[in-house]
């Protein structure tokens, strides 16, 4: 682009009367230049199962979010029951009337769709919260080196020495299951997974002569960190933060399944499986449909993950849980 | 090698050490071990319940500082072998945590085994074959095991077991237990065949946790070796593609593998939770959810130091098998 620019501003006047096209002419080869955003752009796009997974996504978000707005029922909706074969009135098996049919008191798409948007929200905040605490432990370690860096990554290890499930139940327990306390908690575990792949690229940036450069222009650590280091570990961050995404759907619903997670009368998928896990001889749908959308969820998330991957950070072969 | 592996071994002390600090300050910090008896509704006056509820303290040591607490929990299991009482008893917690433990193992490693050797097999299959239909089958499958709750799949899976006894009218897979309640056929063939049938299903289950992982990550190493020079001599100095294969590439590829294997013991462990629920097993994981919920710190602490140990000695282990495998990592 900045070249476009001044090769613009030498030739005379483009487009001005009496001068054809002078800039164009003049280079040896007229390939359009392309952005770095561009050719990642470009990348994505031909993974095809990202692309298709990315408007399956957009569609899940949507229906989380948009279509509780039309839906003619609501999730706080008590709803009539129907008339089972033994001829007593319990849950309605799917029908026009309740596409996903319904429990013993609501419409089960009305809390499908509460359950995906309650689902997706902590896994956004997990997603958030754990890139950005990760990212900046790996910068510090990384950058600091010695002290610091044995210190800061010592304490990830020994984070990675307990299951995360029994971490994050244990935490939990005293909260009493709000939302955002789940998600904050599901993050800090997940933070050091991300410290650890940001300091490893942090360790080999901080060798490159840019930094030097900055060092040479008098830039201090704080700068140097956040200007020039944090930015050029975006890609690696873009990749985890999706990749966190899929992690945190699946934590949330485990650790709602063990009954550490949200807690009712919120409710997420986690929540919706396990109370209607006795269900699934009678009741089928009512286990199935948020089974299927937690799945359709991380696997979107984890396909737009390996896409992002492949066009962010084509030298990265190495997979990450 | 000698000096390598004490090295190693001396190294991994202090992060044991440290990671019993962190478990007991997560421990603390999980509830109120006496909640029991300070939200019970009971006839006696205030001042009495009051007092049995700072004896119950006294007892199990909770009117002392953290540290004073943290140095009288480590030292009795050093010296004694004491694990500490349960919240309500007088007992050693550690029959319990090591009865859990042992039901445990068996599934996790079971799991491990099967679930190593069949990513190795498909991770190579489709490196080999790379852009193949097995190889898009197997990336499929694998995002898909990635994908799914645990739990859920679990669910599915007992349904299906029990569909299967259903209609083959015998009690196979056993959904309920590590062992039938009671047990009925005392024989060794009976015996063996009661722990398989309960076996089978929950170890998929675990065993599919570490497979979708693994087989992408052998997938994408063995790509990395397969177009590598040395391999691209081997070839040309006209060995037979098996022996490139067997001899040079895998061997190579593998060794990565140890190292995230062992990483990922600890999310296996905390699948075994999951896994031990769905199916009632009185393992390691009923045993921490059950700790969890009366907030019966030594179980807690106890199951997370047994946790913690086998971690860290299967990072250990990995680090060991590194150095054995790539003379690089030993003489750095």
């Amino acid at each position: 682009m900045l070249e476009t620019h001044e090769t613009l501003k030498e030739g005379t006047q483009p487009g001005g009367p009496g001068v054809d096209k002078p800039t164009l002419t003049e280079r040896e080869f007229t390939v359009k230049e392309r952005k770095q955003w561009q050719m990642a752009l470009r990348r994505f796009l031909r993974h095809r199962a990202a692309v298709v997974s990315l408007v399956v996504f957009v569609l899940l978000v949507l229906f989380a979010f948009v279509l509780p707005y039309f839906w003619h029922y609501k999730y706080t909706e008590f709803v009539s029951l129907c008339t089972q074969s033994n001829g007593l009135a319990g849950p309605c098996s799917p029908s026009l009337k309740h596409p996903f049919g319904t429990d013993s008191t609501h419409d089960m798409l009305a809390v499908t769709m509460r359950g995906t948007g309650q689902s997706l929200k902590v896994a956004f905040l997990i997603a958030a919260v754990g890139t950005g605490a990760g990212a900046l432990w790996g910068v510090v370690s990384g950058f600091f080196g010695g002290f610091v860096d044995s210190t800061l990554m010592r304490l990830a290890d020994l984070v990675l020495t307990i299951p995360s499930l029994a971490l994050a139940a244990a935490l939990a327990h005293k909260g009493g299951g709000s939302l955002v306390l789940i998600g904050l908690i599901l993050a800090g575990v997940a933070a050091p997974y991300v410290a650890r792949v940001v300091r490893g690229v942090v360790l080999s940036l901080r060798e490159r002569e840019f930094i030097e450069a900055a060092r040479a222009l008098g830039a201090s650590n704080t700068r140097i960190m956040f200007r020039h280091l944090l930015p050029n570990t975006i890609p690696v961050l873009l990749v985890n933060a999706t990749l966190l995404i899929a992690q945190g759907i699946l934590a949330e619903t485990a650790l709602s399944y063990v009954g550490f997670g949200i807690q009712s009368p919120d409710t997420s998928l986690g929540v919706l499986i396990s109370t209607n896990q006795g269900a699934v001889e009678n009741q089928p749908w009512l286990f199935y449909f948020p089974g299927v959308f937690i799945i359709l969820i991380a696997l979107s998330v984890n396909f737009i993950g390996d896409g992002l991957r492949d066009a962010l950070d084509p030298r990265q072969t190495r997979e990450r849980k | 090698m000698l000096v390598f592996v004490i090295r190693r071994v001396l190294i991994s002390i202090p992060v044991l050490i440290a990671s019993t600090m962190l478990t007991f300050v997560i421990v603390k910090l999980s509830g109120d071990p006496l909640t029991y008896l300070k939200t019970r509704q009971s006839t006696v006056s205030k001042a009495e319940k009051q007092a049995f509820i700072n004896q119950e303290a006294h007892r199990l040591w909770l009117d002392r500082s953290w540290p004073t607490q943290y140095w009288h929990w480590i030292s009795n299991i050093l010296l004694h072998w004491n694990w500490g009482p349960p919240v309500t008893g007088h007992d050693n917690v550690a029959s319990d945590v090591f009865t859990a433990f042992g039901i445990t193992a068996r599934l996790v490693l079971v799991s491990i085994a099967i679930a190593l050797i069949l990513a190795v097999i498909t991770g190579v299959i489709s490196a080999v074959k790379q852009y193949s239909l097995t190889d898009y089958t197997t990336t499929l499958l694998g995002f898909i095991f990635l994908s799914m709750p645990t739990f859920w799949f679990a669910i599915l899976l007992k349904e299906f077991g029990l569909k299967i006894n259903q209609w083959t009218g015998s009690h196979f897979f056993g959904t309920i237990g590590d062992r039938s309640i009671p047990i009925t056929d005392h024989s060794f063939g009976g015996s063996l065949k009661d722990i398989i049938g309960h076996m089978i299903l929950p170890t998929i289950v675990l065993g599919l946790v570490g497979y979708a992982a693994w087989s992408r990550f052998t997938r994408a190493s063995m790509l990395e070796v397969l177009n590598s020079d040395y391999v691209r001599l081997a070839r040309s100095k006209g060995l037979s593609p098996r022996t490139v294969m067997i001899r040079h590439a895998l061997r190579t590829a593998l060794i990565p593998l140890t190292t995230v294997t062992a990483l990922d013991v600890a999310a296996l462990l905390g699948g075994a939770i999951v896994t031990e629920n769905v199916f009632q097993w009185r393992g390691m994981g009923t045993l921490f959810l059950t700790a969890l919920r009366a907030v019966d710190f030594n179980v807690m602490l106890g199951w997370l130091l047994v946790t913690a140990t086998i971690v860290i000695a299967f990072n250990l282990i990995a680090d060991i098998l590194y150095g054995v495998l790539d003379p690089r990592i030993r003489h750095a």
